[in-house]
């Protein structure tokens, strides 16, 4: 009784808290990151250099006033917002955090489940955001935020099918379709599958860029095209809940960009006795170590690269990534087979 | 129990949405409790040890068919007045034929007995992914390359048919 | 105790609102998901089966299934958009003419 339910929910609600602070700060990180490229500060008023501005931001949202536009379709509308956060939320229930702890006597396992089809869920609950984006668009009775919602809808299962096709790669090397699974892999492996995998993992940062939303693909959500894109006429908590999204969607590519590419929990070369003193640092904190380091680049990336035009955009994800991702699993089976 | 009580939760979950679906005035509601019903229906896999099937039919039933049928939606979701609901003496008429048609599917299911246990005669593994992957590559090849070839043709014809001029 | 009966009664009532759905409804993209519904019931039956004799091979026609539905909804939507563009209507009782 206590293993089955006590423990998961105990887990359960540690990630859940967790994730939702790593959220906040992420957004200061964000600010701070953006500030210092550009030669400037940051927020530094709220606390030490800026510490507590995510609880301010939090006040401010939760206390705005909660409009709903005059012709809106209001469940549709109330609804949008929760459709896009639950997946975002519900993905980190098959992501490896470490191998293991012992805590109290106890054997806690590092994940919350371990599911035979761990990958697959990830996408397919990715897939189910997708409806938050295009209902949030067109239940707001507006042009900008329909506009912006179709582009950014568009944009999404365009990449999505380039992503899915690195996933393949990676099951095709690991064999198991189960996270905890490709974490071993990568262990008896020897190498993480980053090195093994080059090319995937390009597309899939790539990919992970577009399917966020994020720079230089955030032409549906850029203040100077598209007003707030499908968001706009959304205020206080709603909005709170797809910026939580937003930034939740950036944490789960970074931990399963993790788990797939760079070994999870492991350290850098696990299979080397000589660099076993690497393993005094506990899993977990390789993971956040590897999960933030990847976090990193997506903010380095916003504040350095120049947005991409809607239309280059397409044709960079159909022309150029998916043919590449294709032509990878093709030379991934024939390496595979005679080598 | 916990068994019991999770399907009886889902299929009246399933045969709601569905009704819903069927009755809603506005057709982007309909949609959205198409996804529901998918939704529900995935977790109806998973309680019958089927993982697989239960990530398959979230991913391309609720995140591939559904959504392209909230583009169709929105596309022609227009200036003129919505269809008038339904046509009452087709419903009338229906509801009779309906009731007998339903009234038949249930003694035949009861009568005949089908459902009956039988010995039982293969083995489902836990590694239910593998398990389909080698029935698919050796036993059921020809059908999984008629298939894709379906898709194939299926993705030219939608191009073509959505194409504005040949 | 929860017996293959009872998910043939499930999907035979999932069935038969897919029935309902096609029958009663003029808007034609409703009628489509009302078979999609129906082949949903088909899978349901599937793989009740599939548990009940511990056969796999439930499972893989029931792949087979949602792979002809996306086929179908795709050219089905197609053909819908295809006739929307010339008359302006997806009301099913004005899709009436073949020349006009």
């Amino acid at each position: 009784m206590v293993e089955t339910v006590i423990v998961p929910l105990i887990m359960i609600v540690t990630v859940l808290a967790a994730v939702l602070v790593t959220v906040m700060y992420i957004v200061l990180l964000e600010r701070k990151v953006q500030a210092w490229v550009q030669v400037r500060l940051g927020p530094m008023r709220v606390g030490p250099h800026g510490i507590l501005q995510p609880l301010a931001d939090v006040l401010k949202l939760f206390i705005k006033e909660d409009i709903t536009p005059a012709r809106a379709d209001k469940w549709v509308f109330t609804v949008a917002p929760i459709i896009v956060l639950v997946p975002a939320l519900i993905a980190f229930a098959v992501i490896p955090f470490a191998s293991g702890l012992s805590l109290f006597g106890m054997d806690i396992p590092g994940r919350i489940a371990d599911v035979n089809v761990g990958l697959l869920y990830i996408i397919s609950v990715a897939g189910i955001g997708i409806y938050g984006i295009i209902l949030g668009g067109w239940s707001s009775n507006s042009k900008y935020p329909l506009l912006a919602s179709l582009r950014s809808s568009a944009q999404l299962i365009s990449y999505e099918i380039a992503v899915t096709m690195t996933l393949v790669t990676v099951i095709m090397l690991s064999g198991t379709l189960s996270m905890v699974g490709i974490v071993d892999a990568q262990l008896a492996k020897g190498w993480w599958f980053a090195f093994m995998q080059p090319v995937a993992f390009g597309i899939f940062f790539i990919g992970g860029l577009a399917e966020t939303n994020r720079a230089p693909f955030d032409l549906p959500e850029a203040e100077q095209e598209l007003v707030a894109g499908f968001h706009t006429e959304y205020s206080g908590m709603r909005f709170a809940f797809f910026f939580l999204a937003e930034y939740a969607n950036m944490i789960v590519v970074s931990s399963v960009a993790t788990t797939l590419f760079l070994g999870g929990w492991l350290a850098p070369f696990p299979n080397v006795p000589a660099l076993s003193f690497l393993g005094l640092v506990p899993g977990w904190a390789w993971f956040m170590l590897k999960t933030f380091g990847f976090l990193y680049v997506f903010l380095w990336v916003r504040a350095t690269l120049p947005r991409y035009r809607y239309d280059q955009l397409m044709r960079l994800g159909w022309k150029w990534l998916i043919p590449l991702a294709i032509l990878n699993v093709v030379v991934t089976g024939l390496l595979k087979v005679l080598v | 129990m916990v068994e019991a009580a999770a399907f009886y939760i889902l299929a009246a979950l399933i045969l709601g949405f569905a009704a819903l679906v069927i009755t809603a005035k506005s057709t982007v509601h309909s949609v959205l409790f198409l996804v529901a019903d998918f939704l529900c229906v995935a977790a109806l896999y998973v309680t019958l040890r089927a993982p697989f099937l239960a990530v398959i039919q979230v991913m391309v039933y609720a995140g591939g068919i559904v959504v392209l049928y909230l583009f169709v939606v929105m596309l022609v979701n227009l200036k003129r007045p919505p269809e008038a609901h339904s046509d009452p003496r087709r419903l009338s008429r229906l509801g009779v034929v309906m009731a007998g048609a339903v009234l038949a599917q249930l003694i035949a299911i009861f009568a005949v007995g089908w459902a009956k246990p039988s010995a039982v005669e293969g083995t489902l593994s836990e590694q239910n992914v593998e398990q389909i992957g080698r029935a698919l590559y050796t036993d059921y090849l020809i059908p999984f390359e008629l298939a894709s070839f379906l898709l194939l043709v299926a993705m030219i014809g939608a191009i073509i048919l959505s194409k504005r001029e040949l | 105790m929860i017996t293959t009966t009872h998910y043939m009664v499930l999907s035979a009532a999932l069935f038969t609102l897919g029935v309902v759905g096609v029958m009663v409804r003029r808007n034609v993209i409703i009628v489509l998901m009302s078979i999609e519904l129906m082949l949903n019931a088909v899978n349901i039956n599937l793989i009740a089966f599939s548990h009940q004799l511990q056969n796999v091979v439930g499972q893989v026609f029931a792949v087979f299934i949602i792979v002809v539905a996306a086929a179908e909804a795709a050219v089905g939507l197609g053909i819908i958009l295809a006739f929307y563009r010339n008359k302006e209507t997806v009301n099913i009782d004005e899709m009436n003419l073949l020349r006009w």
